[in-house]
């Protein structure tokens, strides 16, 4: 790259594909892939991930990492964010939850209301 | 027929137009056409939603969200707010609506996140770290492009002053004049270095923006660069950090792909470059006059200052040390602005602080607040309080340099300056939370063993002094403590401040100092009485048995691996403290709950 026209071009390109609206085109799945979250398991999830939307063939979707979220308490955690949709945030994942997460939300559109971060911090509360 | 993004039903049953929905109507139309959305938006009137009583009745979808008693004044911010920017107005929300959904089921939406702001960690959790593409998408290298094309470097500099932005490191100096101070050296070589030597137990903030959001480090330490004339930088970190050090490889690789390092960045004859020096995790080395001996490759000592680093630094040579946390913040003060940035935060400490919070706290984790939050609003709002419903008594902040600050300042703002007032410090951004069961005198014992591995032995003050008052600390704790202890420590800590070499030995007896002038009772009951109050050192508990409670089944003897306890079938039992090795083996067994450790 030699010029600041350059690096806009590059911005826009990948403008859409970050886009964190709901006014986003396909659907970006984000692992916490920090030391938390790699130690809490993060790594599997994210396996198990690329190859369930693999074997359920979900078009149009990527499988992505990022570091610290901040709730490292909650790790594994995966964020979803579908086109038309608010971001949903899912915590304490493994691999045998993947399966529903693919199969409920991202191909059927609706979040698997268990393992979200709001359903699991009300267990928590009542569970005091 | 036309397709709309988002609809908006707004009810216009016999309930809600009485209750004013036709006018609700004509607002959102009107509105919507203002705001030039009539293409995107569609307002439909629709039948009766059944929920009369919570009526005028407003759903948008494609969100579904359902919004209750709504007057023709909130049509303003549905509009704007929803509409427009996509957010839901939850205040209008039905409240059952809410509350039947279960769950908030995003992460902006719980406690922990609403009150925090986040300026150095904007990407972490965001971006993917290890594709520049990703960074670049947020704004990322424009900050440089902007300094680069459109400012001298003396006006990155007083950017950066006039923003008020100070090292995140724990001292708090100025980063402005820290640059001004290497600008003025005159060499032709200087250098630009990132400290991210993170020692402080339980701090992780360096890490964690290393691992999420690395190119925001190398784009603020190129800007660096060219403000103070440099053209080589340095970030020395932690061998112990594997992951960081990986993402920061694949984030300078890619830079220099795309020539946003190397020479001639873009196009406007600036050469900058950097390298990864890593540190085999000596505390000391954290110190920035050792940081600079091991990037040498020498042995992490430090040395007197001055000459200070801005003048004589690494290689001999002008050189700026920031934290890591300094330098995220650097590129968005350029983008937004030094006033954007001096608006958040106190009179003398702008901008945000990144915290880790640990210990005994429900919401261990990271946060990124403004400057002058509270205490309280840290620990209780975001943090949710001390886990189990056990009651908070001290955070430490500061690390081994800091100090413990008790729950009766917890609305004391969060700054620099508040915090050195009452004996702490603000450190890299470690607070460990402790609650009733942590004695303070073995917390205090703690830090001290921790600086007294980690001292280099260069300077006395700090080789012998420190090791003597962890001696003492040690016999208070195992209730071997004497009258006049408590003098001797506060002598020790005294002379070690005023004559250690480096900020290592200075603040070192800090954790003493601090926890004698908050909890000298708890001193005073080891010493004096032979008791820890929090039931926490070993050595000071007794374990007796109820004689009203134990039935005298002998579960509690059999299990005792000293034979310390004795007695009758079927009559209470006794142990004998001579014997006793405090193992709890009792406790754990017995049935009746008749054994107490005091």
């Amino acid at each position: 790259m030699k010029s600041i026209k350059d690096l806009e071009a590059i911005r826009q390109r990948t403008l859409d594909e970050v886009n964190l609206r709901n006014d986003r085109h396909g659907i970006r799945v984000v692992v916490g892939m920090g030391t938390c979250g790699i130690s809490a398991g993060a790594r599997p999830v994210m396996m198990e991930f690329v190859e369930e939307i693999k074997r359920r063939g979900v078009k149009d979707a990527m499988v992505t990492q990022t570091g610290c979220i901040g709730v490292c308490r909650l790790e594994p955690m995966v964020e979803v964010y579908m086109p038309g949709q608010e971001k949903v945030t899912y915590v304490l994942m493994n691999p045998e939850k993947v399966a529903r997460v693919v199969g409920e939300h991202l191909i059927n559109g609706r979040p698997v209301t268990e393992y979200t971060i709001g359903y699991v911090e009300a267990q928590e509360a009542q569970g005091k | 027929m036309d397709l709309f993004r988002s609809q908006v039903l707004i009810c216009g049953g016999t309930g809600c137009t009485s209750s004013g929905s036709p006018e609700l109507i004509r607002l959102f139309e009107e509105k919507i056409r203002d705001v030039g959305l009539d293409k995107e938006v569609k307002v439909v009137r629709t039948g009766c939603f059944g929920l009369c009583e919570m009526g005028p009745i407003v759903i948008v979808y494609p969100e579904g969200a359902f919004y209750s008693h709504i007057k023709p004044e909130n049509v303003d911010e549905i509009v704007n707010e929803h509409l427009l920017k996509g957010r839901i107005v939850r205040h209008l929300l039905c409240r059952e609506a809410v509350e039947q959904q279960g769950a908030t089921k995003s992460l902006d939406e719980v406690d922990f996140y609403k009150k925090q702001k986040r300026v150095a960690l904007r990407n972490c959790g965001v971006i993917d770290p290890e594709r520049i593409d990703e960074y670049i998408a947020f704004d990322g290298y424009k900050a440089l492009a902007k300094v680069l094309t459109e400012m001298t470097p003396q006006q990155v500099i007083d950017t950066i002053k006039a923003s008020g932005l100070r090292g995140r490191g724990g001292a708090g100096f100025p980063t402005g004049t820290k640059w001004q101070f290497a600008a003025n050296s005159v060499s032709d070589q200087k250098y630009v270095c990132c400290n991210a030597d993170e020692g402080d137990p339980g701090a992780f903030m360096d890490r964690s923006i290393l691992e999420g959001d690395p190119n925001a480090v190398i784009e603020a330490m190129a800007i660096a660069g060219y403000a103070i004339g440099a053209n080589q930088g340095y970030i020395y970190v932690r061998a112990e950090y594997p992951i960081a050090v990986k993402r920061l490889q694949v984030a300078i690789r890619e830079a220099r792909e795309y020539g946003l390092l190397g020479k001639n960045i873009l196009d406007t004859g600036f050469d900058f470059d950097l390298d990864i020096r890593l540190g085999a995790g000596a505390f000391v080395c954290g110190e920035e006059t050792a940081l600079m001996q091991s990037i040498e490759g020498k042995r992490g000592e430090p040395r007197p200052r001055p000459p200070f680093p801005a003048v004589k630094g690494l290689f001999d040579q002008p050189t700026i040390l920031n934290n890591v946390e300094t330098y995220a913040n650097v590129p968005q003060i350029i983008l937004k602005g030094p006033e954007w940035f001096s608006s958040m935060g106190t009179e003398k400490s702008k901008g945000t602080k990144v915290f880790a919070l640990g210990g005994k706290i429900k919401n261990t984790g990271l946060v990124e607040i403004p400057m002058g939050t509270t205490l309280r609003e840290i620990i209780y709002d975001i943090g949710g309080g001390c886990p189990n419903g056990k009651k908070f008594k001290a955070a430490q902040t500061g690390g081994p340099s800091g100090g413990c600050i008790p729950a009766s300042l917890l609305d004391t703002p969060i700054d620099y300056d508040n915090l050195i007032a009452i004996g702490s410090m603000m450190g890299s951004g470690g607070m460990i939370v402790m609650d009733e069961d942590n004695c303070m005198v073995d917390i205090a014992r703690f830090f001290l063993d921790f600086t007294v591995d980690e001292s280099c032995g260069k300077c006395p003050p700090c080789r012998i002094g420190t090791r003597r008052m962890l001696e003492i600390l040690e016999r208070i704790t195992e209730g071997k403590g004497e009258d006049g202890d408590i003098e001797k420590l506060e002598t020790l800590a005294k002379n070690i401040k005023a004559s250690a070499l480096c900020g290592l030995g200075q603040t070192a007896p800090n954790p003493v100092l601090s926890t004698l002038r908050y909890f000298r009772d708890e001193y005073e009951a080891h010493i004096y009485e032979k008791r820890c109050p929090a039931g926490h050192c070993k050595k000071l508990l007794k374990y007796t048995i109820d004689p009203a409670l134990c039935k005298g089944c002998s579960l509690c003897s059999k299990v005792c691996p000293v034979g310390a306890i004795s007695g009758e079938i079927r009559k209470p039992f006794v142990i004998d403290s001579s014997k006793c090795i405090k193992c709890g083996a009792c406790m754990e067994k017995c049935r009746f709950n008749a054994i107490s450790r005091k």
